[in-house]
């Protein structure tokens, strides 16, 4: 029994299910169609206002795109409570930490397989759509900013799975993931008495590190730290999500 | 060989299993009886590695469950009748089974009980008749070929053609030297399919012995309410 064998069992179930096509499909057009419909808002912009980040409309798009890839890691453990899959996935990989590793490895290679494509689309659709204010792929801080955001996509898969093995189940855990990844969204990290805490939770997180945070400068919207720091960041919360999932996992009665 | 020595589980202030100890031995088909909630099941999942003993062993070909290496081409498992993926087809739910112990893709085809190649394993698991499922589970456990099957209640469901493939496939198996651990509600077939029963009741082994031997003084039935009704309270 070994992990690669688990891996390639994770994978056949991937492929197997609608809801995986249902997920991470729409990962692809709502991060490439968001990026070009905001890359073209702001080039039609008035030249007086604030001033420009061509990175901001090429990666906004993905903080909605993300959540079809928690969708899709929390489904890939919380179907298998859900439907009692569970039991023989266990019988045929007894070593709670083999089974999921494999399952870990198979999904975060899909949805970095997802990433792969949407965030250069993005980035693409969103210069095309600025045209004359568009960037090219090596201006300053767009290849620091393309890998970020490749990594950031991945990174939520490993880490909503995390939070779903914890939480065994589908239902609660998107009911825990989808609130933190939409609050921060609503600007909520932006009041000063909470931006000292919430400014590293894993959305804002990903904010600083695709640019997002505000127009550069104003310090309303400036963070305590970089997006190479916010890089490791992500994985922090990774490695403690995955960790806190295989401790419930390794003990639990199935 | 399955050996089970003073296997406990308590949930909270819930005794399941109170310190039960038996030996399966190949060779042999031996039938699991016991009423609903007297730890039929939870001892089956304390065998498999799925529930974590309170105390006690249980080895399986000489060692615990989760240190068998590929457990699939050793041990055949089946635990509830509907545990595949309502989205998934038969025979994808038996692909990542095989894929997950290194099991030949012609084996997923000619399997017994939901054959690969038959039409049926090309449909969801969500339509199937609880018969099918059933089959399905089988096909499931018999994948690795193994030496050792444990099913909880494998009749459950099936037509009478099922139930005469079933018992003869149990009986094949015991005769081929493997060993076949199998529980049941249904007195007269585990009389006519059992070599030798183990019961239990309120999570304590009550007998452990030869079909023959209860029978000599009448039906299974009656052994099994006679062994059994002297703890009801």
């Amino acid at each position: 029994m070994s992990v690669a064998a688990a891996a390639r069992a994770e994978w056949v179930k991937i492929r197997t299910l609608r809801s995986t096509v249902g997920a991470l499909l729409p990962v692809v057009v709502v991060g490439v169609g968001l990026a070009h419909l905001a890359g073209t808002s702001m080039r039609d912009a008035r030249a007086d206002g604030p001033p420009l980040d061509p990175l901001f409309p090429a990666f906004y798009g993905l903080t909605l795109a993300q959540l079809g890839v928690v969708v899709f890691a929390v489904l890939t453990i919380g179907s298998e409570y859900g439907t009692g899959t569970i039991a023989p996935a266990l019988l045929a990989t007894p070593r709670r930490g083999v089974f999921y590793a494999g399952k870990a490895i198979a999904a975060t290679l899909a949805a970095a397989a997802v990433a792969l494509v949407t965030v250069p689309g993005a980035f693409a659709a969103a210069q095309a759509a600025l045209g004359p204010k568009g960037v090219g792929v090596t201006a300053e801080g767009v290849p620091e900013a393309l890998v970020g955001a490749f990594l950031f996509l991945t990174l939520m898969c490993p880490f909503a799975l995390g939070v779903a093995t914890m939480l065994r189940s589908t239902v609660r855990a998107l009911a825990i993931l989808l609130p933190v990844f939409f609050l921060g969204s609503q600007g909520i990290a932006n009041v000063p008495a909470l931006k000292p805490v919430l400014q590293y939770m894993p959305d804002q997180v990903a904010w600083v590190i695709m640019h997002l945070t505000g127009p550069p400068g104003d310090p309303r919207f400036a963070r305590d730290y970089g997006p190479w720091e916010g890089v490791g960041l992500l994985v922090l919360w990774t490695a403690a999500a995955l960790a806190g999932g295989y401790l419930v996992l390794r003990r639990a009665d199935v | 060989m399955i050996e089970v020595r003073d296997l406990a589980k308590r949930y909270g202030s819930t005794v399941a299993v109170d310190g039960i100890s038996f030996t399966v031995r190949p060779g042999a088909v031996t039938g699991f009886l016991g009423r609903n909630g007297a730890g039929k099941s939870t001892t089956m999942r304390m065998i498999l590695g799925l529930i974590r003993p309170t105390r006690g062993t249980a080895l399986v070909c000489g060692r615990p469950y989760r240190e068998l290496a590929d457990p699939l081409r050793r041990v055949g498992a089946l635990l509830e009748a509907r545990s595949a993926h309502p989205d998934r087809t038969a025979y994808h739910h038996l692909l990542w089974l095989a894929r997950s112990n290194r099991i030949p893709t012609a084996r997923v085809h000619e399997v017994p009980g939901m054959a690969g190649r038959e039409p049926a394993a090309g449909r969801r698991a969500g339509g199937f008749s609880l018969g099918m499922a059933q089959r399905l589970g089988l096909a499931a456990a018999l994948l690795g070929d193994p030496e050792v099957l444990v099913l909880d209640e494998p009749m459950n469901g099936l037509d009478p053609d099922g139930i005469r493939w079933l018992r003869g496939l149990l009986r094949d198996y015991a005769a081929q030297g493997r060993t076949v651990f199998v529980s049941s509600h249904l007195m007269g077939e585990v009389a006519q399919t059992a070599d030798r029963v183990i019961v239990i009741d309120g999570g304590r082994l009550v007998a452990d012995t030869t079909v023959a031997e209860l029978t000599a003084g009448g039906s299974l039935e009656d052994a099994f309410f006679r062994l059994t009704e002297g703890r009801r309270e």
